[in-house]
């Protein structure tokens, strides 16, 4: 059936041209030498003597250190360490915000759900550039909320808040609380509350009931959130480019720097092939989980 | 106090996380009527901000890129996206399906920075075989869509799970050509969610930065990326401008439709109401 054909093909072309093969040709430039300026990187195979020139060197340079002895070329594995600790901690610090939150849209009456959802959602609608710079106005050392601060009396100085690692983390978890708050959400108001009720006539405090009911329950949530977090945060760009330290690199940062400053094509495809392999158990674990629950969650 | 806190805890968790929700929006509204470049005192009312802004030409042609390059995208995401939902909801074997859903779905969770990366090696790959396309427009909206299908897919997927079948197979029954059994019944079912596919599609293109650093040419630039550039020098209220517009856009739209949206099933429910009264 030709309809049928045109149908799979029309995608799947599209697909296998922009995502798949983008794909290979980062893996394949990841096993080549370093090029010139008119070059950026050498060919994998050489035709005149018919050599395989495939090469592990950028990979090795991720991990080797540097010449002096000192802890220089660890600058790579540091920023694969701090990407993985920051996007666990962003997590972290959205689930306790978010599951409560989550919790109280979930048990609230159906009428004002749906406007606390959307409510969550508007300011997620306006640019995600301008509410990243709007941080860096309110956090700066004469903003807003050093200004507040003062005026407390928490400090008479003005505090270092920007380029911290407190500016990122509250601009990772401004940015990323909705993505774990909705499949929270998605699933807490699917939960069957006479099953607390049942807990509670059998004599259960509040909070056991919390503790072995609700949470338990809500299993799939919740890892469906922490995936929806800390996947995009490891790979974090604009974050911490606005709200972060210098010297506070984050790899997606890492990858930037080495493709357009310091022009080393075959690394920055390394370190991207890395991130990637990095990143493929939360991924893998999301699927499970994360669009399973999404599926019957609409 | 105690006892206050047990029974409100949950409006106040609500209001506070509310409070950090709104509070760089409010930050920049305020700030951006504000008479001088301080943001931490407001010094008093004035629009100066924005007047700077439309004689900014970078933002005004920024904003315009940004809406011709998201609104292509929301189209061919949308029509894409439908293509992907039907095959794998429709089509449960054909061959490398495994493959097919993996790569519509791992555009969702792979992070920009590689997909930005490994489509401008694409490019520069194409343009020493092709000649082309310069990067520009053209792979901006080709990196956009990768992206927005396979969050259109996922819209469209969900909706189309819930179509009746017989509907289909009825209108079959009656002769109905494949092609007309889609276009006239599959297809109208399947509208509003194609249109919130467009929409999702839209926002995240109108949005995104990272995939457009990579594929972006000289002379072209969306409005996010003309705010990043701004952003990495310094703090200038008349981006505060150009964000207090966009959340008075986005503010409306959102607010009408969910009026519309409300107005829409009370209407539902009422005739149905009557109809069952016999009226």
């Amino acid at each position: 059936m030709p309809g049928r054909r045109f149908v799979i093909g029309v995608p799947y072309a599209w697909l296998l041209i922009f995502f798949f093969l983008p794909f290979l040709i980062l893996l394949y430039i990841s096993f080549v030498d370093m090029g010139n300026e008119v070059h950026p990187f050498q060919p994998l195979w050489d035709a005149e003597q018919g050599v395989l020139l495939l090469k592990f060197e950028n990979y090795w340079s991720i991990f080797r250190t540097g010449p002096d002895g000192a802890l220089f070329q660890t600058l790579y594995v540091e920023s694969y360490l701090r990407s993985i600790v920051y996007a666990l901690i962003t997590a972290l610090l959205c689930l306790v915000i978010g599951y409560p939150f989550a919790y109280f849209i979930a048990r609230s009456k159906p009428e004002i759900r749906l406007i606390l959802l959307m409510m969550l959602m508007l300011p997620f609608w306006t640019s995600f550039m301008l509410r990243v710079f709007a941080w860096k106005g309110i956090l700066s050392d004469f903003g807003v909320l050093n200004q507040f601060l003062i005026w407390v009396g928490v400090t008479e100085e003005p505090l270092r808040l920007l380029y911290t690692d407190f500016s990122m983390l509250i601009g990772m978890v401004y940015v990323y609380l909705p993505f774990m708050v909705l499949p929270l959400y998605a699933n807490l108001v699917k939960m069957d509350f006479r099953l607390l009720e049942a807990a509670y006539d059998l004599g259960a405090s509040p909070f056991k009931a919390f503790w072995l009911i609700t949470v338990p329950l809500s299993k799939p949530g919740i890892i469906a959130g922490m995936m929806l977090v800390f996947i995009p945060s490891m790979g974090e760009f604009v974050v911490p480019s606005l709200l972060g330290g210098a010297d506070n690199l984050m790899i997606g940062r890492v990858v930037w720097d080495e493709m357009f400053i310091a022009n080393n094509w075959p690394r920055a495809a390394a370190l991207a092939v890395l991130m990637l392999v990095l990143i493929l158990v939360p991924m893998m674990l999301y699927f499970r989980y994360g669009v399973r629950d999404s599926a019957d969650g609409r | 106090m105690t006892n206050w806190l047990n029974k409100h805890l949950g409006k106040v968790w609500l209001a506070l996380v509310f409070l950090f929700l709104y509070a760089p929006l409010a930050f920049m509204i305020l700030f951006s009527f504000n008479s001088t470049r301080q943001h931490a005192v407001f010094t008093g009312f004035s629009l100066r901000w924005y007047e700077a802004l439309l004689a900014d030409t970078r933002i005004v042609e920024g904003f315009i890129v940004s809406l011709q390059v998201a609104f292509v995208t929301g189209l061919l995401a949308a029509v894409l996206g439908t293509f992907c939902a039907f095959v794998l909801v429709r089509y449960q074997r054909f061959w490398g399906r495994t493959v097919f859903s993996g790569m519509a779905t791992a555009p969702m969770v792979m992070p920009e920075v590689i997909i930005g990366l490994s489509l401008l090696l694409l490019m520069v790959g194409a343009q020493n075989v092709f000649g082309g396309p310069e990067r520009g427009l053209i792979t901006i909206i080709i990196g956009h869509t990768l992206l927005g299908m396979a969050f259109a897919m996922v819209v469209v997927q969900s909706r189309l799970q819930e179509v009746d079948r017989s509907i289909e197979e009825a209108a079959m029954d009656l002769g109905a050509r494949p092609h007309q059994v889609f276009f006239l019944v599959t297809l109208p079912n399947i509208a509003p969610a194609i249109l919130a596919a467009f929409l999702l599609a839209f926002t995240l293109s109108f949005d995104d930065v990272v995939i457009t650093l990579f594929l972006s040419g000289p002379g072209v630039s969306t409005l996010p990326q003309v705010i990043f550039n701004f952003a990495v020098r310094g703090i200038n209220p008349t981006i505060y401008a150009a964000a207090t517009l966009l959340i008075l856009t986005v503010t409306l739209f959102v607010v009408s439709y969910a009026l519309w949206v409300a107005r829409s099933t009370r209407k539902r429910q009422r005739e149905m109401a009557q109809a069952l009264r016999g009226v």
